[in-house]
């Protein structure tokens, strides 16, 4: 058995005897799939660290981060980070965008990595399971950023803040830095990404979306706790919500002047 | 107690008759289609359960009890037939009880309630309501019939109504809809989908039954066992092998080359879950399944082995 598949037995989720958990998570997709994140991860990027001992080891929480770079490389990349950095090794499960359960394939390699759609229901039943959770709450926008945005942020949604208030989990803020190095998107067709089903598509300089090995490091701060029912009014999420973006702008700066 | 059964000569709805009587309650069965080498003590009325025949059980014998079994899902059976049996024939029923004092009713309904989608998400809860009705108008008949049956709640506030959603169910009997495509030796699916079944043991769901009328169970509950797999795993536990085919492909094929029935809405049944969340019922009633899952498959496949003609699919 090699390092990942030991790893996969390693992680605390409920495994059946068929190694499914009742998500639908399975050991042997998780297996193949971690096998390419890892090379991806330790190899191609040479991806490095920071901070992951603010992800809490079991319990509900909730990683919430900046999008950076055309495609979902950063949520591919934090959920290698969470998998080859933590001990016990962690699942990070995102909400993937709803559009890729349309897609022979990628429906069930997302779901049986436990990349469930992005619906208000799993979030609430995930962090209720005490999974952990991946968050971008720039959506779809996140990731259309161009390169000579890609230090910024756009508007963030509050539902997050909510469900995080609701489960009451905490929000482990992160910084992923250089996805727009890897993957600098000059422009996004929206008009032909409709037509095949996915929100846009980004072109770069070699026109398709492949990443090239720039170099990414993740940064994770310490956890933020909020009081609430998630029922609050707008503003007082509004402000919560802007705490936590203002923290991940901090995390960028950090990340870049770290990187340079 | 005296309970009356409406559609006890189904496969399913046997097994929870022989369960009440064993656990000690006097058994009335109605049923047109008759049950051959029924147990002596389960009296049977071979009448439609929407004509008068049927009335005078209920006149007759003042059921205190009513376990509501006969809906049909066969795509077989006619669209305006089986319009007549499941939301006739559920009204009928509640309209005997309502007039002949009947204390608790149990509608039992299927989780193809909350339909089958892209959008929709694992472990529907019951105040979700019916979705993609508009892909799969074949089960429009039996959604109607689900929220007749509960809207009894507050219609007939003397009649204690439990409307249990029940998961699909596998066993030796080889009934119901995940039986029957599960019957030959190729289990179609669509290539690149592999959704998550939820199933459970049919002496489970005899067993959640009597437990739903012994507690007088009063809401709406979804009903389910062990956790869901992935149709892939289950047809390799049943010792089946899967005919992965492109939608385009499998639609024109369904019905031909042995392949099982199947209409174009239910495709999206064998591309995206219906999972359910029965924590309620567990909650309210104390259930616990006796069959993982794949002991379940398990049943299933000893009394099926490899090899058997596919048969119709009922898939609702």
């Amino acid at each position: 058995m090699d390092d990942i598949a030991a790893r996969v037995d390693r992680l605390e989720l409920d495994f059946d005897a068929r190694g499914l958990d009742p998500f639908g998570v399975s050991k042997w997709h998780l297996t193949i799939a971690l096998r390419a994140l890892a090379f991806l991860y330790r190899n191609y990027f040479g991806v490095r660290c920071f901070g992951i001992e603010h992800v809490p080891p079991r319990g509900r929480a909730m990683l919430v981060g900046n999008h950076s770079g055309g495609i979902a490389l950063d949520a591919a990349m934090v959920i290698a980070s969470c998998f080859l950095e933590m001990e016990p090794p962690r699942l990070a499960q995102g909400m993937a965008e709803k559009f890729i359960n349309r897609f022979p394939f990628a429906s069930v390699w997302a779901s049986r990595c436990g990349q469930l759609p992005g619906l208000p229901e799993h979030a609430q039943r995930l962090l209720e399971n005490d999974r952990l959770l991946l968050v971008f709450p720039e959506g779809a926008r996140g990731t259309a950023k161009l390169w000579k945005e890609r230090w910024s942020l756009v508007d963030f949604g509050s539902g997050f803040l909510r469900h995080a208030l609701r489960a009451g989990a905490p929000i482990v803020p992160f910084a992923f830095i250089g996805g727009g190095d890897a993957i600098p998107t000059i422009a996004n067709l929206y008009r032909i990404g409709q037509l095949i089903g996915v929100p846009y598509l980004p072109i770069t300089p070699w026109i398709v979306p492949l990443p090239r090995p720039a170099k990414l490091s993740i940064h994770y701060g310490e956890p933020l706790r909020f009081e609430g029912s998630g029922s609050e009014d707008d503003d007082v999420v509004r402000q919560k919500v802007e705490e936590v973006k203002a923290r991940i702008a901090a995390l960028i700066e950090q990340g870049r002047s770290a990187a340079q | 107690m005296r309970v009356v059964i409406p559609g006890i000569a189904g496969l399913l709805a046997r097994k929870v008759a022989t369960r009440l009587l064993a656990d000690g309650h006097e058994v009335i069965g109605i049923d047109a289609r008759g049950w051959p080498g029924a147990p002596p003590d389960i009296e049977l009325h071979a009448v439609d359960i929407r004509k008068r025949g049927a009335e005078d059980v209920f006149r007759k014998r003042r059921p205190q009890a009513v376990v509501h079994m006969a809906t049909v899902t066969a795509l077989v059976v006619s669209s305006e037939e089986r319009y007549r049996i499941n939301l006739g024939g559920t009204r009928a029923v509640f309209e005997y009880c309502a007039a002949h004092g009947v204390e608790q009713m149990i509608f039992v309904g299927r989780h193809t309630y909350y339909g089958a989608g892209p959008d929709a998400p694992l472990y529907h809860t019951e105040s979700e309501p019916p979705q993609e009705l508009g892909a799969y108008p074949e089960l429009a008949d039996l959604v109607a019939a689900d929220l007749y049956a509960a809207n009894a709640l507050w219609r007939l506030p003397k009649l204690s109504t439990a409307v249990l959603r029940l998961c699909y169910t596998l066993g030796p009997t080889g009934h119901g809809t995940l039986a029957s495509f599960l019957r030959g030796r190729f289990v179609p699916m669509v290539l690149g989908f592999d959704p998550l079944f939820q199933f459970m043991h049919e002496d489970d769901v005899a067993a959640a039954i009597a437990l739903a009328l012994s507690k007088q169970l009063r809401g709406v509950y979804n009903v389910s066992g062990p956790q869901p797999l992935p149709l892939s795993v289950i047809a390799a536990e049943a010792g089946r092998r899967t005919l992965p085919l492109p939608e385009p492909l499998l639609a024109l094929l369904v019905g031909r080359a042995g392949l099982p029935q199947l209409s174009r809405g239910a495709l999206a049944h064998i591309k995206y879950p219906i999972v359910v969340d029965s924590s309620a019922f567990r909650t309210a009633t104390g259930f616990a399944h006796r069959f993982d899952e794949l002991t379940t498959v398990q049943t299933f496949a000893d009394a099926f082995p490899a090899g058997g003609r596919a048969r119709q699919l009922p898939l609702s």
